[in-house]
């Protein structure tokens, strides 16, 4: 899938002259396109995918040797998803939220992975001072609000931080992201119908990795095509090829104006898929090895960009330079993450609460 | 045959009301469904319509009355048949949608066993941190309730209220009243019936800068919200190593209302009192009500308000100061004595002090401390009383197992062992879900009769 297209799969097309299109009147976001990437912004995607990339084998190394505990859920293979929306977010402005695969995600906003791998390893320098994990990481500097354990819970508190953008006036849009598991929790419906009631700047991304855990789309969902989930609260739906970043970028393009033109939110169906298993724990038996290695050969988001950037003249040798900068950076994480001490044991009792009573 | 039109209950709580505006004038025909007066009850005017046809003999209790007690005659109407029933009310702001409607005067009325919860009582100990002098304005705590919050959106911008029925219809028991008009809907938010959901959105808010006020019609509704009230707004400012914080107030009536039955009599104080990372607050009177509320909002933790219906409508002394503003975490002593302490919380408190009235007749003087806050606990001021009395019962309308009844006495038990003259005594609701019928329900409920009974046992009197 290295072509730059935004996929409809043949199934959908034949259901877009559903009565579901019966209020055909309603106004609707246009198609996106795919977006056209400097060669600078082709390079930075790059530089982001791989870094990720790099970050979450690393992670899920010092998960074997012990260093890591818990659940550590790793977004290898959806990296052009976090890439591509956070490219077209304004920073300091637009606000995130996530559930627990959020790692990729906090690279993607430019967070140190020191700060990050050292939570992973629970230490004293992590960014929530070792006291959240893996699943429970924030800077609320960047506007990223988490990293949430608990499925579905980010889509209505992704809500509320975009209640908070519409009551403040600010003019900034919140993105709440969540899988394909989390597409079937009530909660996820509650905020629709609020969000669409009370027009709140919110771009709905639901990750469609296809597996939630080991129950995939076909066995879990009765309408599969998670685009269309928001249609009995009008809220319009598009389905992206969530391994093409341009396609990622295009369509987070257009959701922006769509929500920034106060028509209130919007769902986008990322369809991605996830390399390794649900979490590290993850026998994966509910897949075949060939599978994956099929979208690893076909899908790649990384191999795909690289083909952007050949066309657009750069060399191997420049990428070649790029990778090695990333190694050179995850194994400082990785150091840091290793020697940092753990907390202090007052950090016990500290952050219970804010203030003394 | 002359029929009487009696006072009708118009809510389950309801036991007098003001005869607002008469619509028949005595003369006129009436056919059953025809609208016969307007009754104001504390929580709203309602209708009140015909059941029968015949014509208006004469207007007992004219309009403009208040404090007309339910059951008594307001007029009489010469009927065709001899029918027993007379008058049915139309709800034109009925009670929550999920509470059944009183039925009219029954000719023997069951006595609730809330009847006896909500108690007259009051503190008879000023607090001492009020200058010599201060004006006090009787005040219902349903109204303190809604001064404290119309004082903090006046005071802070990012202060909002959102809840089921909060704006249009003034609240589903009339505590927001008055606030949609103020604020504007930008600010007072009607949310549709969606607990989870708007619990989830109000917590975002909070991470996202505002101070929102969520009100549950009922905390048994938040049930369907505890994961947000725990899982994001109490544990994020830890998990997040203090980076993030959710300063929210979830609020609303808790406990057991009148005739509701289980799934609408519950008290949660000790469920969310053993969350930590939330402050659980449970006040008693209207003044601790409109202090501890207006905390709370200012609080920068989120703050479980738990309210109780059956004392909305009590009026109590509010102090008439500027910005009244309570310590969170301080107990309050209602009552001094040496003999024995009680302690207890919300409508319990009253509960306590009508016992504690009873024993003084019987020369056993009981001290009795209102806890205001369940976490954090101000078991400091729990002990100094043991210390003086030797003997304590905690008086708690809510179940026996895992209770706050539970924790006080673990607490007395650590740090408070050599003061004892007797074992610490639980005086609490029976272990069953409320049942319906008044007088199973009745015995479900604690009542002062056996707080008297605990207090001289624990006296072995």
């Amino acid at each position: 899938m290295a072509k730059p297209t935004t996929p409809r799969p043949s199934r959908a097309k034949a259901k877009a002259q559903s009565p579901a299109s019966a209020d055909h009147n309603r106004p609707r976001p246009e198609t996106p396109s795919d977006y056209k990437a400097t060669k600078e912004e082709l390079l930075e995607f790059y530089r982001q995918m791989v870094l990720i990339r790099r970050f979450e084998e690393k992670a899920g190394q010092l998960y074997g040797l012990g260093l890591i505990g818990g659940f550590c859920h790793l977004y290898i293979g959806q990296e052009a998803v976090a890439v591509g929306i956070q490219s077209a977010l304004q920073p300091g402005k637009d606000s995130v939220i996530t559930g627990y695969r959020d790692h990729g995600h906090m690279l993607a906003y430019g967070i140190d992975p020191n700060v990050i791998m050292a939570e992973l390893t629970g230490r004293e320098a992590g960014i929530s001072r070792g006291k959240g994990g893996s699943m429970h990481m924030f800077s609320v500097e960047h506007k990223f609000f988490g990293g949430h354990g608990i499925v579905g819970a980010q889509v209505s508190l992704g809500a509320g931080l975009g209640f908070a953008h519409k009551y403040n006036g600010d003019g900034g849009v919140c993105v709440a992201y969540f899988g394909d598991g989390a597409a079937n929790q009530g909660q996820v419906y509650e905020s629709f119908n609020m969000a669409e009631l009370w027009k709140l700047p919110i771009i709905f991304v639901i990750e469609n990795n296809q597996y939630a855990m080991g129950t995939s789309v076909n066995r879990s969902s009765a309408e599969d095509q998670l685009y269309r989930r928001g249609e009995s609260f009008r809220i319009p739906g598009i389905q992206v090829n969530g391994m093409d970043v341009l396609a990622v970028r295009g369509a987070t393009e257009e959701a922006l104006k769509w929500v920034q033109g106060g028509n209130g939110p919007i769902l986008l169906e990322m369809k991605t898929y996830r390399y390794r298993g649900h979490s590290m724990s993850d026998p994966a038996k509910y897949r075949s090895r060939e599978e994956v290695q099929a979208m690893r050969d076909k899908s790649d988001p990384i191999e795909g960009v690289k083909k952007y950037l050949a066309d657009a003249g750069v060399s191997e040798d420049e990428l070649k330079k790029i990778d090695q900068d990333i190694r050179k950076v995850v194994s400082e994480a990785a150091d840091f993450a290793e020697t940092s001490p753990e907390p202090d044991m007052a950090e016990l009792y500290t952050d219970v609460l804010v203030e003394q009573y | 045959m002359g029929i009487e039109i009696k006072m009708p209950a118009l809510s389950p709580t309801m036991e007098e009301g003001t005869l607002a505006k008469w619509l028949v004038k005595e003369g006129d025909e009436v056919r059953s469904g025809d609208i016969l007066a307007e009754i104001e009850t504390d929580k709203a005017t309602m209708e009140f319509e015909a059941v029968d046809e015949g014509k208006i003999g004469a207007i007992v209790i004219p309009e403009g009355t208040e404090g007309v007690k339910v059951g008594t005659v307001i007029a009489t109407m010469a009927g065709e048949g001899g029918d027993r029933v007379t008058a049915a009310p139309k709800a034109e702001e009925s009670a929550p949608p999920a509470k059944p409607e009183a039925a009219p005067e029954a000719p023997k009325k069951a006595e609730s066993g809330t009847s006896k919860l909500a108690s007259e009582a009051k503190a008879s100990v000023a607090d001492p941190d009020l200058p010599e002098g201060t004006e006090y304005v009787k005040t219902t705590v349903r109204e303190a309730l809604r001064d404290a919050m119309a004082e903090e959106m006046r005071r802070d911008e990012r202060v909002f209220v959102m809840g089921e029925e909060v704006a249009e219809y003034q609240g589903a028991y009339k505590v927001t009243q008055g606030l949609l008009e103020e604020f504007g809907d930008r600010r007072v938010i009607d949310t549709p019936i969606t607990e989870y959901g708007f619990a989830g959105v109000g917590t975002g808010a909070a991470m996202g800068g505002l101070r929102p006020v969520i009100e549950f019609m009922t905390f048994n509704f938040a049930m369907q919200a505890i994961d947000h009230i725990i899982n994001s707004a109490a544990k994020t400012n830890y998990m997040s190593g203090g980076q993030m914080r959710c300063p929210i107030v979830f609020r609303g009536p808790n406990g057991a209302a009148s005739r509701v039955a289980a799934q609408h009599s519950q008290n949660y104080g000790p469920w969310y009192a053993s969350v930590p990372g939330l402050i659980v607050i449970a006040p008693y009177d209207a003044a601790d009500a409109k202090g501890l509320l207006k905390a709370a909002i200012r609080s920068e933790d989120p703050v479980v308000f738990l309210e109780n219906e059956l004392v909305y409508g009590r009026s109590f002394d509010v102090p008439k100061v500027d910005d009244y503003v309570l310590p969170i975490g301080k107990a309050r002593i209602m009552r001094e004595g040496k003999d024995v302490t009680l302690v207890s919380y919300s409508i319990g408190v009253g509960v306590a002090l009508e016992a504690a009235e009873q024993l003084a007749g019987e020369s056993i003087e009981a001290e009795v401390i209102d806890l205001r806050t369940l976490r954090p606990l101000d078991t400091a001021t729990v002990l100094d009383s043991l210390k003086k009395t030797n003997r304590l019962v905690v008086v708690e309308e809510g179940w026996p197992v895992c209770s706050i009844a539970s924790e006080i006495a673990a607490v007395v038990m650590e740090k408070g062992f050599d003061d004892l003259d007797a074992p610490v005594l639980r005086v609490t609701n029976e272990d069953v879900p409320l049942p319906y019928a008044a007088n199973l329900e009745k015995a479900a409920l604690i009542d002062a009769a056996r707080v008297v009974t605990a207090v001289k046992k624990v006296c072995y009197r």
